[in-house]
C-alpha cells in the first residue's frame, strides 16, 4: 500500500471533525436502502461484512451445523460531513428481525432510524416496524416508488396498511434522487427533534 | 450488487468461522466505547508498534493515519466490524490509537446537535 496517494487521502475526514452521528437506513431486500445511501453520500458508499453465528440467527433446527457454520451480513454505509466539526453516517441494514441482534450493540446511540417501504412488498416491512416499536428508536417511514408501484396508495392508506402511530411521519421518496433523499433524512431528523423535545417535558 | 426481486441477493451467504481466529479468541472489544461511527486516529506511525503486533493490528494503525471511523476503517481493510472493534479497542488501550467518541448508548442526543445535524442537511438540498 503506497500512502500519500490522493485516491487514499479522499477517504479521510477533516482533522477538524470532532464528532460523528449515525442515521440507519432499514428495509427488506432491494428496496433501495443502498441507492439512497449512495445518493447522498460524499464518498462512494462503502461496505462492512459481519458474520453471525447461526446459533444466533436462531435456527434451532440446525444444531449439527451451528458450531462450523456462520451467516455472512453485509452492510453498506456512506458518509456525509455536515460541518468542519460534525460528520454523519448512513448505515443500511437488513430489516428482517433475525439480523437484528448483531446490529444492536453496534447500532447504539443513532439518532434515528429511516424505514425504507416497497408498497408491492408492504408485509415484508411489519417485521422491522414492530422491532422498532419495541425499542423505542425514533423512525420515519420512506415510501420507495418503483415504476409499477401501484398507484392507489396514498399516504393515509399507507399509515393504515402499515398500523403507524399518527405521529410517525410517512414520506413519499425516490432514493435516486439526491433531493428526495435528502427530504426524508430533513424529516426523520426533525421528527427526532419533536420526540426529543417531548421527552423532556416530564411532569414535576 | 443486487438479485433479481425477491431472491436473496449476494449480500447474504454462508461462509466458514474465521474472525474469531484474528482476534485470539474474543468476540467482543474489552471496553465497550468504541461504535460504527467511532472516529480513530493514530498517535503515532506503525513501525512504533511492538514486535509482538499482529499484522491486523498494523494494517489498522496504518489506515487510521488520518481521521476515519471503525466502520470506514473496517471496510477498507475488508475486515469484519466486530473484528476491528476489538483491535480498535486493544489499540485505544495501548494508547496507539484516539478514540473521538460518539454518542454514548444510553444518552439522549441534545437538541442543539439535532440541530446541527438539520442544519447541516438542509444546507446539502
Ligand atoms: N424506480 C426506482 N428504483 C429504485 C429506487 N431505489 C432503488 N431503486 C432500484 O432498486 C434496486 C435495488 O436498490 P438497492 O439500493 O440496491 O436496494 P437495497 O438492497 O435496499 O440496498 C436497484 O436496482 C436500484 O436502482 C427508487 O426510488 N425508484
Ligand atoms: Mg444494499
Amino acid at each position: 500500500m503506497v500512502s500519500g496517494s490522493s485516491a487514499e487521502d479522499h477517504r479521510y475526514l477533516p482533522d477538524s471533525v470532532e464528532q460523528a452521528v449515525k442515521l440507519l437506513v432499514v428495509g427488506a431486500f432491494g428496496v433501495g436502502k443502498t441507492t439512497l445511501i449512495g445518493s447522498v453520500s460524499e464518498i462512494a458508499p462503502l461496505r462492512t461484512e459481519e458474520t453471525m453465528t447461526a446459533a444466533s440467527i436462531g435456527v434451532d433446527d440446525l444444531a449439527g451445523l451451528a458450531a462450523k457454520t456462520t451467516t455472512t451480513v453485509a452492510m453498506d454505509f456512506g458518509r456525509v460531513t455536515l460541518n468542519p466539526r460534525l460528520a454523519l453516517y448512513l448505515f443500511g441494514t437488513p430489516g428482517q428481525r433475525r439480523f437484528w441482534d448483531l446490529w444492536e450493540g453496534l447500532a447504539e446511540g443513532a439518532l434515528g432510524v429511516l424505514v425504507i417501504v416497497d408498497t408491492r412488498r408492504l408485509e415484508d416491512s411489519f417485521e422491522v416496524l414492530e422491532q422498532l416499536e419495541l425499542r423505542g428508536l425514533p423512525f420515519a417511514v420512506a415510501v420507495n416508488h418503483f415504476p409499477d408501484t401501484p398507484r392507489h396508495h396514498t399516504v393515509e392508506n399507507l399509515r393504515q396498511a402499515l398500523d403507524l402511530l399518527e405521529e410517525t411521519p410517512v414520506v413519499m421518496c425516490d432514493a435516486r434522487q439526491r433531493r428526495a433523499s435528502l427530504d426524508a433524512l430533513i424529516t426523520l431528523v426533525e421528527y427526532v427533534m419533536r420526540s426529543a423535545e417531548s421527552a423532556q417535558e416530564v411532569p414535576v | 450488487m443486487t438479485g433479481p426481486r425477491g431472491a436473496a441477493p449476494a449480500d447474504y451467504q454462508d461462509t466458514p468461522l474465521r474472525p474469531y481466529v484474528l482476534t485470539g479468541g474474543r468476540a467482543r472489544p474489552s471496553r465497550n466505547t468504541i461504535a460504527l461511527d467511532t472516529l480513530l486516529v493514530a498517535t503515532g506511525p506503525a513501525s512504533d508498534l511492538p514486535v509482538s503486533a499482529s499484522r491486523q493490528e498494523r494494517a489498522l494503525l496504518r489506515m487510521c493515519t488520518r481521521l476515519l471511523s471503525l466502520a470506514e476503517a473496517a471496510a477498507h481493510l475488508e475486515l469484519p466490524v466486530s473484528v476491528v472493534s476489538v483491535l480498535a479497542s486493544d489499540l485505544v488501550d495501548a494508547g496507539r490509537l484516539t478514540a473521538r467518541t460518539s454518542i454514548p448508548p444510553a444518552a439522549r442526543p441534545d437538541q442543539d446537535l439535532l440541530q446541527e445535524v438539520l442544519d447541516g442537511l438542509r444546507k446539502l438540498r
